[in-house]
């Protein structure tokens, strides 16, 4: 079973040569970490910057300069700063090659619920709308059950959704996951994790074809 | 050549009434106009409903009109960070209009451009696209938006000439430019204010003409939210 790092460390795989990325608050965060650093990859962060670089040294952080979590950031050789409307133009217009995003639950045609829970104070749903309403390539880090064991990876989310028949890819810590027609296509086992552990973890429809590989990370 | 200067705050915001709509730039408390909204604060005008992408802190940004109750309704995409807030959303004093961040961005460019509406994909098949119009385009699901309608625009930048040209720095760029001539009235404040000419026009982010009034802010405190920082070495 993965913890949060090692969800980011697998997610990061999928990061290729050449994307453009928006890594949402949370796990997503922490991919940027381990992403290989013999390739090339701006991130962006949706509040106005690309090229996002590490946090800042000490003494050396600029009110002026904040990714989406509202932390003091860097920039790195090549950034640059731009206002909302362009930056959703970004996203909107797909130029964005991959967005990495947490949910609360996920269905098994894609759908996900990450912004609201009735009853609790709703703080609003920020970029999560637009980015998943428009991203083509779209992978969301989340946990396989809430903390008393109840999958969220549903047949049907109960709670409001974000958006509809989005997500192609799912990392948790027990599998990675492919939204495909038929339902969650297994493609990896987390690391000790049986085909059947991820089974009763999962309320939607798996797909479980021939042998299922452990993942590598 | 047309001057867009005044001396002060008091006279940016001649005209502010009870009931008004205002659109104020920034993300979280970044690039915020801090100075409007203390006179804001000050001028004790209430109903107000405020365009802004968030709602501040409990005791900075517009948190500091929420704490006076002068504030009817917020059209946000993010509202958290703020107890004052949460309080009077939930007594039902404060009335809430969540908005996806590019659709708001959007929105306010729209009426800065002369569009009456547009359609985006953000929020369809959501309780965001209830009760709206929704139309297909190559064979994806749009909902349709329309421009947001202010008196007031309220936008800071770092610096700007006397002919309300504007440049921004780092993110605190944000909302801010959407939001001149979104408005029937955009003030600007800018930490320096430059004679016309002193900016290279190759590099002005919002021209003039999208700004009516614009003055030389003060005592900017540019609170960080969140300082994370490494260690050196």
């Amino acid at each position: 079973m993965l913890d949060k790092n090692g969800i980011a460390k697998r997610i990061a795989k999928e990061v290729k040569d050449g994307y453009y990325v928006n890594l949402g608050i949370g796990i997503p965060t922490l991919v940027a970490n381990f992403v290989r650093d013999d390739i090339s990859v701006e991130f962006q962060s949706e509040n106005g910057v690309l090229g996002m670089g590490p946090f800042p040294f000490e003494g050396e952080e600029d009110a002026d300069v904040i990714n989406a979590g509202k932390q003091t950031i860097t920039t790195l050789p090549g950034a640059s700063f731009f206002d909302s409307a362009m930056s959703f133009g970004m996203i909107r217009g797909k130029h964005v090659d991959l967005t990495i995003l947490g949910a609360m639950e996920v269905a098994e045609n894609g759908d996900i619920a990450n912004w609201k829970i009735p009853g609790k104070m709703v703080k609003g749903m920020g970029g999560a709308m637009d980015l998943v309403a428009s991203a083509e390539n779209i992978i969301v880090a989340m946990m396989h059950t809430n903390k008393a064991g109840v999958s969220k990876l549903l047949k049907k989310c109960t709670l409001p959704l974000t958006g509809v028949g989005c997500v192609k890819k799912i990392v948790t810590n027990l599998a990675v996951m492919e939204v495909t027609t038929k339902g969650f296509k297994l493609l990896e086992r987390a690391p000790g994790v049986s085909v059947d552990t991820i089974i009763k973890a999962t309320e939607g429809k798996l797909l479980v074809e021939g042998e299922i590989p452990e993942m590598e990370i | 050549m047309i001057k867009k200067t005044v001396p002060n705050v008091e006279s940016a915001l001649k005209g502010v009434a009870n009931g008004m709509t205002f659109m104020l730039g920034g993300f979280g408390l970044c690039g915020i106009p801090e100075n409007a909204i203390a006179e804001l604060v000050k001028l004790g005008i209430s109903d107000i409903t405020c365009i802004s992408n968030n709602a501040g802190v409990d005791d900075f940004g517009l948190g500091l009109l929420l704490q006076k109750h002068q504030v009817k309704k917020m059209i946000s995409s993010y509202v958290g960070e703020n107890d004052e807030f949460e309080r009077q959303m939930l007594s039902g004093e404060l009335e809430v209009e969540l908005t996806p961040q590019g659709t708001l961005a959007e929105k306010c460019r729209a009426a800065q451009a002369g569009f009456p509406a547009f359609y985006t994909p953000a929020g369809y098949g959501t309780e965001v696209a209830e009760g709206k119009e929704t139309r297909e385009f190559d064979g994806k699901m749009h909902v349709l938006e329309p421009a947001f309608k202010a008196e007031f625009s309220f936008v800071k930048a770092w610096k700007g000439d006397e002919v309300g040209n504007l440049i921004f720095k780092g993110t605190a760029r944000n909302f801010n430019p959407c939001m001149c001539g979104a408005a029937k009235i955009t003030v600007a404040e800018v930490e320096e204010l430059l004679p016309a000419g002193s900016l290279d026009p190759n590099e002005i982010h919002v021209p003039g003409i999208f700004v009516q009034r614009i003055f030389q802010g003060t005592n900017y405190e540019k609170r960080i939210e969140q300082r994370t920082v490494r260690q050196k070495g």
